[in-house]
């Protein structure tokens, strides 16, 4: 099968890759690169769970060809932040209980950031909206939804603080 | 009718440090960060990729299976067929039993050799270099059947002369539950109100599938790192892959959701047997269409209750018939079918009851365990048929409730209620948070409906369940707890670390669980029945009791007071009275080090034991203890399109105490989203043992648009058996919600549909049949 050398900036590092037309952005994240926590669930669209960025924009990497995704920003909830150093989307899902089993948890949080990006004040509607199509089993949503709201009011407050980018 | 909540009793809990406070989980953050890791998240050098061929057909005999080609297939490693195993007994009954034989006819077969009984029968296991490879070698595999007649519809099974699955009549469990005398309580009734429930096959679809990965290492210890709710499996695998006890070493991860599709066997054995023939490592990933072709379903039910009922509303007998699906093997359908049958009566003292239940195989999917485990079915006819009673009665369904719920020292089906029992006071708060009906709008009907439901935690008590853990201290201060409880997501970690750091007076981030391995975690027992809060929950409160005796005993050396005047926070032993008499645990641990005083402890902690009940009669102790509580919904019905929406959602437990109250809530609205979910719109098509809902495509699970936020309501009543009186909610939170939702829809339509899902089309069929009256007799 022809190969083509792209070109992958993930989470800010550059990668460099031969690589078929048929293979997804999904596995290439996973298996070639080990960006595991982008999670696979179902490997068509219907989940979410393999949430990433895609130049800010939120796209289920297992629809996506790694073709299409050359010379792209892609963006996993990796490369959002660490356990010592946090993204507020990540501490409020992390302190409202929005994680249960976790599995669905860095495609939703990606989610969110491509919603609070283009939205940093949504309501609950459009919360619940912009989520739909990822899948959660345990939580039943509520304190998915209460942890994006939390985030969105941490954002807005560090905004507004001195030294904010406001 | 306005209903106020009732007054609860009064209780007295203690006030606790860290027990009762909705901290944050310890697994949380790894969870938000992305680096927690899952079975399919690790892989190894040299690591093969495998794949299992299936069978095509429902029910065949294997004439001929030839797997050369995809044996010779370049970058093919190894394809094993049922001829390569050193036995292929797969064990399918009840994990984790001690010193209890297996139940006669429940092994299955790990490959099938001549016979496939359902459609995703497991027969060839292939290793090859890429997963492409063994994907492309799976197509290699020439197999030829010869079809038998199948059945696929429990009642046709049953019949004398339907295909045989399961030898000698496809019956592969039966119970009986009798106490008092149907026959003169039905004579003693006003009215007899007879119905017929049916609910579907469901599927977990946790968002994680089935994985794991298996090597073996210098000592030809052969490891599987899987997704597990129950490492004890390994003496299974052990048994089908030929190797002592002691030469496996399950590593269990944290699991992406489990609700008991990963308390039977997944890939274990599969990927044993693959790295012990390769001797190499090798990983097994299902696609979502081969998990829900592999794992079991939630058992389709038919149930018929006949009730005795006095016309001022009270119950005087019930007969009860149940017809479970069980599928093409075994698993857990006997123990399911108990708790179905042990529900049946639901949360109400009945004196006259007779239930018959059977479970028959048929040339379906398997079922097996699903949260709730049979109480979920039970109540979605149990709950409908009080609503059904109450509409003959002309009464409130609320009130008919009253009239018949269970009491503390009442008898349910088969025993005692020795705690709490807060039917009434979950009941009213329910239907007090409901509110006021919102207005119907022309062909938009509104419907307000709720359930009652008493659910067991802790595993069946004849087999005699034990969960260990271990708790130490270290010389800085800072606490570790050993125990094998898997954690599904539910924060099972999270609760016994908070237990310890209350107990040992440390905060909870110097608190560290070691888990999940059946090698170097005391062994805790299986995370299904919501029983780790209650039994390891206790084993960690007990070890670190025990640890927390010897540190107070030295310290009452040191400060010369007696132990009863000390404590312990924030890492000091204090004395009460004192503020400035503290000493460290670190400063502690040193002097006890000193002297040779042991700071670890490992407990057993026992659950009651007893013997089994009487076959005939089915009397007697089954379940440690109960969860009682009530779901309430308000649906809007669009009559023109049978569309329902739901508008409010409530639910109200009494879960004992709250050991992590944000933790609780998430599991209880959790699991009422899956209730709900299980209302609308869950079905696992089977036709002629096809799956017609092969993914996420086409079996639909709620959504975050499909569901309001369900109002939690938590109420405390101490008398729980786990640790500081806690109940367990995980199973419970599913139970009352689908019958909450059929008994709304009722409520808006004025008609009954008696199975689930409440498809647009059932609803319409009820529409147009409410609309006639002569239809609209009970059926």
């Amino acid at each position: 099968m022809e190969m083509k050398l792209i070109t992958l900036k993930v989470n800010g590092r550059k990668h460099q890759l031969a690589l078929p037309p048929n293979i997804t952005l999904l596995r290439v994240l996973r298996e070639h690169l080990n960006y595991v926590d982008v999670k696979n669930g179902c490997e068509k669209g219907d989940c979410g769970a393999c949430t990433v960025l895609v130049n800010g924009k939120a796209v289920n990497s297992c629809l996506m060809l790694a073709w299409q995704a050359d010379g792209a920003d892609i963006l996993t909830d990796t490369g959002l932040g660490t356990s010592q150093n946090p993204h507020p989307i990540q501490s409020a899902f992390a302190e409202a209980g929005a994680a249960q089993c976790g599995y669905c948890t860095p495609g939703m949080i990606m989610a969110a950031k491509a919603l609070l990006d283009v939205n940093p004040h949504p309501n609950e509607a459009v919360i619940r909206e912009a989520i739909s199509g990822n899948l959660c089993r345990c939580t039943g949503y509520g304190q998915i939804v209460r942890a994006i709201q939390m985030a969105a009011d941490r954002m807005e407050a560090e905004k507004a603080a001195p030294g904010g980018e406001a | 009718m306005k209903i106020q909540a009732k007054p609860l009793p009064p209780v007295q809990l203690p006030e606790l440090r860290q027990v009762g406070k909705p901290v944050r989980r310890v697994d949380a953050m790894g969870k938000a960060v992305g680096t927690t890791r899952y079975a399919a998240d690790m892989f190894m050098p040299n690591m093969l990729h495998t794949k299992v061929f299936r069978s095509r057909v429902p029910f065949a005999r294997i004439r001929h299976l030839d797997v050369s080609k995809a044996a010779s297939l370049p970058g093919v490693v190894c394809v094993l067929t049922a001829a390569d195993l050193p036995t292929s007994v797969l064990v399918t009954d009840m994990p984790g039993q001690t010193g209890q034989q297996r139940r006669k006819g429940s092994d299955a077969h790990v490959l099938a050799s001549d016979v496939v009984r359902f459609v995703g029968d497991p027969i060839a296991l292939v290793a090859a270099e890429t997963l492409a490879i063994a994907e492309q070698a799976l197509e290699l595999i020439e197999i030829d059947y010869e079809e038998l007649p199948a059945v696929f519809d429990p009642l046709e099974a049953m019949k004398p002369g339907a295909p045989v699955i399961a030898a000698p009549d496809n019956i592969v469990a039966r119970w009986k539950m009798r106490k008092g005398c149907t026959k003169t309580g039905m004579e003693a009734a006003d009215l007899i109100v007879e119905n017929t429930f049916n609910v579907p096959f469901v599927d977990h679809a946790y968002l994680e599938p089935e994985a794991g990965l298996a090597w073996l290492d210098d000592r030809d210890v052969l490891n599987i790192r899987v997704c597990t709710q129950v490492v004890e499996h390994f003496r299974s695998i052990a048994l089908a892959l030929g190797i002592p006890h002691n030469k496996l070493h399950i590593q269990g991860t944290m699991v992406g959701g489990g609700f008991g599709g990963k308390e039977d066997i997944t890939v274990e054995i599969f990927i044993g047997l693959l790295a012990l023939k390769t001797r190499r490592p090798v990983l097994m990933e299902y696609t979502r269409e081969e998990s829900i072709q592999a794992h079991s379903k939630r058992h389709p039910f038919v149930i018929t209750h006949r009730t005795g009922v006095t016309y001022d509303g009270r119950i005087t007998a019930a007969e009860i018939k149940m017809v479970a699906n069980s599928g093409a093997y075994v698993y857990l359908s006997p123990y399911v079918l108990l708790y179905a049958t042990g529900a049946a009566t639901g949360p109400y003292r009945i004196d006259n009851v007779l239930i018959e239940s059977v479970a028959v195989a048929t040339n379906n999917p398997f079922t097996s365990a699903f949260r709730g485990f049979g109480v979920p079915q039970a109540a979605a006819a149990h709950e409908q048929q009080m609503d059904e009673i109450a509409k003959r009665l002309n009464m409130d369904p609320y009130e008919l409730r009253v009239k018949n719920f269970l009491k503390t020292g009442d008898y349910s089906a088969n025993q005692k209620i020795t705690t709490a029992a807060w039917l009434e006071e979950t009941a009213s708060r329910v239907v007090e948070a409901l509110g006021d009906k919102t207005p119907a709008q022309g062909p938009i009907k509104v419907g307000q409906g709720f359930a009652s439901y008493m659910q067991s935690y802790g595993r069946i008590t004849w087999f005699h369940d034990t969960s260990q853990a271990w708790v130490g201290l270290e010389m800085d201060g800072t606490v570790v707890v050993r125990s094998g409880i898997p954690d599904l997501g539910a924060g099972q970690i999270s609760a016994v670390c908070q237990i310890a750091s209350e107990v040992l007076g440390v905060p909870m981030e110097n608190v560290v669980v070691y888990n999940t391995d059946s090698a170097l975690t005391p062994l805790s027992g299986t995370t299904t029945a919501t029983r780790q809060l209650y039994m390891s929950g206790n084993a960690v409160y007990m070890a670190a009791n025990t640890v927390r005796g010897v540190l107070l005993d030295r310290a009452s050396k040191h400060f010369e007071e007696p132990v009863e005047n000390l404590d312990i926070a924030n890492s000091c032993v204090f004395v009460k009275s004192e503020s400035d008499q503290w000493i460290s645990l670190p400063e502690l641990a040193a002097k006890c080090a000193a002297e040779g005083m042991h700071l670890a402890n490992l407990a057993l902690f026992k659950a009651p034991f007893t013997s089994p009940i009487d076959p005939e009669t089915g009397q007697g102790q089954i379940w440690p203890d109960f969860t009682f509580g009530a779901h309430g919904v308000e649906v809007a019905v669009d009559t023109e399109t049978g569309e329902i929406t739901l508008l409010k959602s409530v639910a109200c437990h009494d879960v004992g105490r709250a050991v992590n109250p944000a933790a609780v809530e998430g599991q209880i609205e959790g699991g009422a989203v899956q209730g709900l979910g299980y209302a609308l719109m869950e079905d696992v098509i089977v036709e002629n043992g096809i799956i017609k809902t092969p993914s996420l495509s086409e079996y639909l699970i709620p959504t975050a648009v499909d569901v309001p936020k369900t109002k939690v309501i938590i109420l405390e009543s101490g008398t729980g058996l786990g640790p500081f009186g806690a109940k367990g909610i995980g199973e419970p939170s599913l139970t009352p919600a689908a019958p909450a939702v059929a008994n709304a829809v009722a409520n808006a339509i004025g008609a009954r549909i008696y199975s689930l899902p409440l498809t647009p089309e059932k609803v319409l069929e009820a529409v147009a049949r409410a609309k006639d009256p002569q239809d609209n007799a009970t059926q």
